[in-house]
């Protein structure tokens, strides 16, 4: 049991996709201008790490070693054909608004990572669990980069108006350099947070010269504090 | 218009105004993965430049000649990705032969080009704006172009930071993306050049 929260857990936050390992970044640049299509590219995704790593580990000691990426690349192809299909019968709309990245999930390094790395090693419980772990936390995080994206460039959450009909929208970030820029300070400040308790435990052990971390940090605080001012 | 002015408009748009990395977002996992000396970066241009042209040919036979007579358009994807991954191999086969000093300066990035969207992107782009043979192909060469033109400007661009002080929550990855914005900013104002 033990095990199992674990391997969900690392997918979640330890080894988050998007903002720890940095994987799958056109999907997260190109369909985050709103919250919604965060959700759904995130969903289908994870529909397709599921099934691929599933499918990988029951066939991982039958798929030659020499040709295990091809053959790894058609199951998840299967996969994606089938949530393509999928999506154009019962969500079309979405379908229309994710355009060539639901086909494109296929060369998705999130998928062929996991397959490589989690699913050809380990039994078939433990890689849908890491499937649904890491599918979950690249939704999230393509989410969360969705919504604040269309936060700042229409006003709106889920298409739900938040800010007043006074908000001028800051259209910038709902186009290509607002994904770029949003996603890079995004990463920057979970690279912050993430690191802040290796650092105070060596500011303790260190009081008597704490200069170089301190300095950086706050550089670090400023750089973000000016970013958003000029983004507001 | 002619067919000469109209590729002299693709070459503009695709390389400019539609640019690959900083406004389709495709192949953007090697523009930030491989950027980090200008060398390597042009290198992989040139890779991604070769296959894309080839993986444009390629598919829009297999497109026309097999899938579309047959009615097996929904195998699109994966009737592709088997071209493109095939493809990739011949051609490290090939090089390796012909070549060794090119493989040698290429061959790490080959098999990378496999998992590269932009690759995969150009050749469904291609079905989707219907475009004919000659087209195609220099859709993919012209799209490559871009992408080989976005990923040595960001080389250059981080070889100058490497030595630069940057915070540290900030390094890597993350001023990267903001300096992609930045740079897609500057590209931004090339929209609507060439229609």
């Amino acid at each position: 049991m033990g095990r199992i929260k674990k391997t969900f857990l690392n997918g979640l936050f330890n080894e988050n996709p998007t903002f720890r390992l940095v994987l799958g970044t056109c999907p997260t640049l190109a369909v985050t201008t709103q919250a919604m299509n965060g959700i759904g590219m995130g969903l289908a995704a994870t529909f397709v790490l599921i099934g691929s790593n599933v499918v990988i580990s029951l066939l991982r000691k039958f798929i030659p070693d020499k040709v295990r990426i091809p053959a790894f690349i058609v199951i998840i192809c299967m996969f994606v054909t089938v949530i393509q299909m999928f999506m154009q019968a019962f969500v079309p709309s979405l379908y229309s608004a994710l355009g060539i990245f639901i086909p494109l999930i296929v060369v998705n390094c999130i998928i062929l990572a996991r397959a490589e790395a989690f699913a050809s090693k380990n039994g078939v419980l433990y890689s849908a669990i890491d499937g649904l772990g890491m599918g979950l936390g690249f939704t999230c995080a393509i989410t969360l980069i969705g919504a604040i994206r269309e936060l700042i460039g229409n006003g709106t959450i889920f298409g739900v108006r938040l800010l007043g009909t006074g908000y001028e929208p800051m259209l910038i970030i709902s186009l290509a350099p607002g994904g770029f820029i949003v996603f890079g300070l995004i990463l920057g400040l979970v690279n912050y947070i993430s690191t802040r308790d290796e650092r105070e435990s060596r500011r303790e052990a260190d009081t008597s010269k704490p200069t170089q971390d301190g300095v950086s940090v706050q550089r670090a605080e400023s750089a973000e504090d000016t970013k958003e001012e000029a983004a507001a | 218009m002619n067919d000469f002015t109209k590729l002299l408009i693709l070459l503009v748009t695709s390389i400019l105004s539609n640019n690959f990395i900083f406004s389709r977002f495709l192949g953007c996992c090697p523009f930030l993965g491989v950027s980090n000396r200008v060398e390597t970066a042009a290198g992989m241009g040139m890779a991604v430049t070769f296959v894309m042209g080839l993986a444009s040919l390629f598919t829009y036979l297999v497109n026309t000649f097999i899938l579309v007579p047959l009615k097996l358009e929904y195998l699109q994807t994966i009737a592709f990705i088997l071209v493109i991954a095939s493809l990739v191999q011949f051609v490290e086969m090939f090089l390796k032969k012909s070549s060794p000093t090119l493989y040698k300066s290429l061959g790490i990035y080959l098999p990378l080009i496999t998992t590269n969207c932009a690759v995969l992107g150009v050749t469904l782009l291609n079905i989707e704006e219907s475009y004919n043979l000659l087209f195609s192909v220099f859709n993919g060469v012209f799209g490559a172009l871009g992408f080989t033109l976005a990923i040595v400007l960001m080389a250059g661009v981080r070889e100058r930071l490497e030595f630069s002080n940057v915070p540290k929550a900030m390094k890597g990855f993350s001023s990267s993306l903001v300096i992609a914005g930045l740079m897609s900013i500057a590209f931004l104002g090339f929209s609507g050049l060439g229609g």
